[in-house]
């Protein structure tokens, strides 16, 4: 218990303080703020991966159009960030609560399958409607905007959209855990442990997939309402399945099982990447790729199950 | 009116015929048994009563209703609750995190994401009386794939105790125990019956234990109703003692 508080505030300590700390060791705020992204996705996946059991390989799908929903919405309906960013979420929420009914029967493969498919639908569409998406060009033409309160104007420079977007990290952050804590989060763990255990206490297992496909999706949509504004930009490749496997990557890397998992996963995944591609543009990928089979071959708990592991045997 | 009652209840898997015109009626408040060789149709019995799969033809009546079309979660929150041959639990969760889950289904609270401190806490004294209840009260805090096998068996029974059941299913709950672990089951299963009143239908291999505390017992052979009755009216009949006590004797 006191080593869960311990972890948590060690944990969100290093995040407030991220300005200070990370140009020390060679770092910048553009690319924490896109480890924060990712890591919310990640662990919005991981809501259904890790703690409900169900192999989503679609998830940028909702990543993707909470970004169509945000450039959209900034380009034709409003100058405000922080509405945009709702909008791009509810997109993503949406989505994946009318397609959930399509998935929430299927089990195992079959539920990666058809969460690809519908991924791919999107993409599709994404590329293909040019002059609503912007198709394979990608949308652009927006741009996140000043925060106006009441007593000053904040315009969202790199250093001051790292803390906007981790205060969006902290609301999905928050949501997860207090999920986990509740009822609703017993019962996802509960079919991920044991389908027919939770069938025949009387649980409606389907219901309940739907609504964990339903959240991850409106995290996914969070998520990717904040990359479209990271980049002022989204292209129908958020939209992509790769994107979607890079998600997955991060969890597994990290640790499925582990609340902070997706985040390690992230850094790594996404320091990787951009660390790595600046010496090899054309091969990085298969950096991550040999990275994620060791760690599914010897970690199979991801990073932080090793550690989980080792202060257990300590 | 009976708490239960199947009237010419068949079930095939292609050509085999695992149950074939099956009757049976059971009381309120009474410890019943199914018995029989291996691959006699207790288990499958089990699954159409539980709704695991549905019956071939037949009607199956549950507590005044036909529940032929009702799915296996429904039929839980109308008091049918079984557990399995194989135990099925929740395997890296605690003994209290497993229980848990069925006190929250039973609560109906199994969808809140943001509950009460008071109902949370209501929650957890009813997992710690179900656990006293069981004799689980000191391995609360363990994970149940770390548990004895035979403690593994009693927290799947505790779990079913948690939806309280109007009809509570075993299927041969102490399948794989040694003497010790079988004579606490056996016990549990007394108590239950007798304190509680609790309705039992269990499914046993052991004849000895089935007919120390059978009210009636069913015996099925090749997927039909050999004989059904008290103990002595079983014991005493031919066709058992040919079929199934002859080659056990
Ligand atoms: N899902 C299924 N598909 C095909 N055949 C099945 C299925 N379930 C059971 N059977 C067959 O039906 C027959 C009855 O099986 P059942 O499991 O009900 O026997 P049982 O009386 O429980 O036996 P045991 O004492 O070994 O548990 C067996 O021949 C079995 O192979
Ligand atoms: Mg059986």
């Amino acid at each position: 218990m006191s080593r869960r508080v311990y972890v948590n505030g060690a944990v969100w300590l290093l995040l407030l303080t991220a300005a200070w700390w990370l140009p020390l060791i060679g770092g910048y705020m553009a690319l924490a703020s896109r480890v924060l992204v990712y890591a919310l996705a990640a662990m919005g996946l991981n809501l259904l991966l890790g703690f409900t059991g169900c192999m989503s390989f679609g998830e940028a799908a909702y990543f993707g159009l909470g970004g169509y929903g945000t450039g959209l919405f900034l380009t034709h309906l409003t100058h405000s960030t922080v509405l945009a960013v709702v909008a791009g979420t509810i997109v993503g929420g949406i989505a994946a609560f009318i397609f959930g009914p399509l998935v929430m029967r299927r089990r195992g493969i079959y539920f990666a399958m058809i969460t690809v498919a519908i991924g791919q639908i999107f993409y599709f569409i994404a590329e293909r409607w040019n002059s609503f998406t912007g198709g394979e060009d990608g949308l652009s033409g927006f741009s996140r905007q000043p925060l106006h309160f009441g007593f000053a104007t904040v315009p969202l420079n790199a250093v001051a959209f790292y803390y906007f977007v981790l205060f969006f990290f902290a609301i999905g952050a928050g949501v997860i855990a207090l999920l986990l804590h509740s009822p609703l989060g017993h019962t996802f763990v509960a079919i991920r442990e044991n389908r027919r255990r939770a069938q025949f206490l009387g649980i409606h297992v389907e219901r309940y997939v739907w609504a964990s496909f339903a959240i991850a999706g409106l995290i996914a949509g969070l998520a990717g309402a904040l990359n479209a504004l990271q980049n002022n930009f989204i292209s129908p490749i958020n939209l992509y399945w790769v994107e979607s496997g890079n998600l997955v990557i991060m969890a597994v890397l990290g640790g499925m099982r582990s609340f902070w998992g997706p985040l390690v996963g992230a850094i790594i995944f996404v320091g990787i990447q951009d660390y790595v591609s600046s010496y090899f543009p054309n091969n990085w990928e298969t950096f991550i790729g040999g990275l994620f089979i060791i760690a599914v071959m010897f970690f199979p708990n991801g990073i932080l199950g090793i550690i989980r592991q080792r202060a257990k045997a300590a | 009116m009976s708490l239960l009652r199947l009237t010419d209840v068949s079930r095939a898997f292609g050509k085999l015929l695992a149950l074939q015109h099956v009757e049976l009626e059971m009381e309120e408040g009474k410890l019943y048994a199914v018995i029989g060789p291996n691959g006699a149709g207790k288990t499958t019995l089990f699954n159409l009563i539980s709704g695991f799969f549905p019956a071939t033809s037949g009607e199956i009546w549950f507590d005044g209703m036909r529940i032929n079309r009702i799915d296996a979660a429904r039929r839980v929150a109308l008091g049918l609750v079984r557990t399995f041959q194989i135990t099925e639990i929740f395997p890296e969760l605690t003994v209290f995190e497993n229980v848990r889950i069925g006190v929250e289904a039973e609560a109906r609270c199994s969808a809140r994401p943001w509950p009460s401190r008071g109902l949370l806490r209501q929650i957890g004294d009813r997992v710690d009386e179900l656990l006293d209840t069981t004799g689980l009260t000191a391995q609360a805090g363990r994970t149940v794939s770390e548990l004895a096998h035979g403690d593994q068996r009693v927290v799947e029974v505790t779990m079913a105790l948690s939806r309280r059941p109007k009809l509570l299913l075993l299927d041969e709950p102490t399948a794989g125990m040694g003497q010790e672990e079988t004579a606490h089951m056996v016990t549990l299963i007394r108590d239950l019956h007798a304190r509680q009143r609790q309705s039992i239908l269990f499914i046993e291999h052991d004849m000895d234990l089935v007919f120390g505390i059978a009210d009636r017992i069913t015996v099925l052979n090749y997927g039909k109703v050999l004989a059904a009755g008290t103990p002595q009216e079983v014991a005493a009949d031919p066709l058992v003692q040919a079929a199934y006590l002859g080659e056990a004797a």
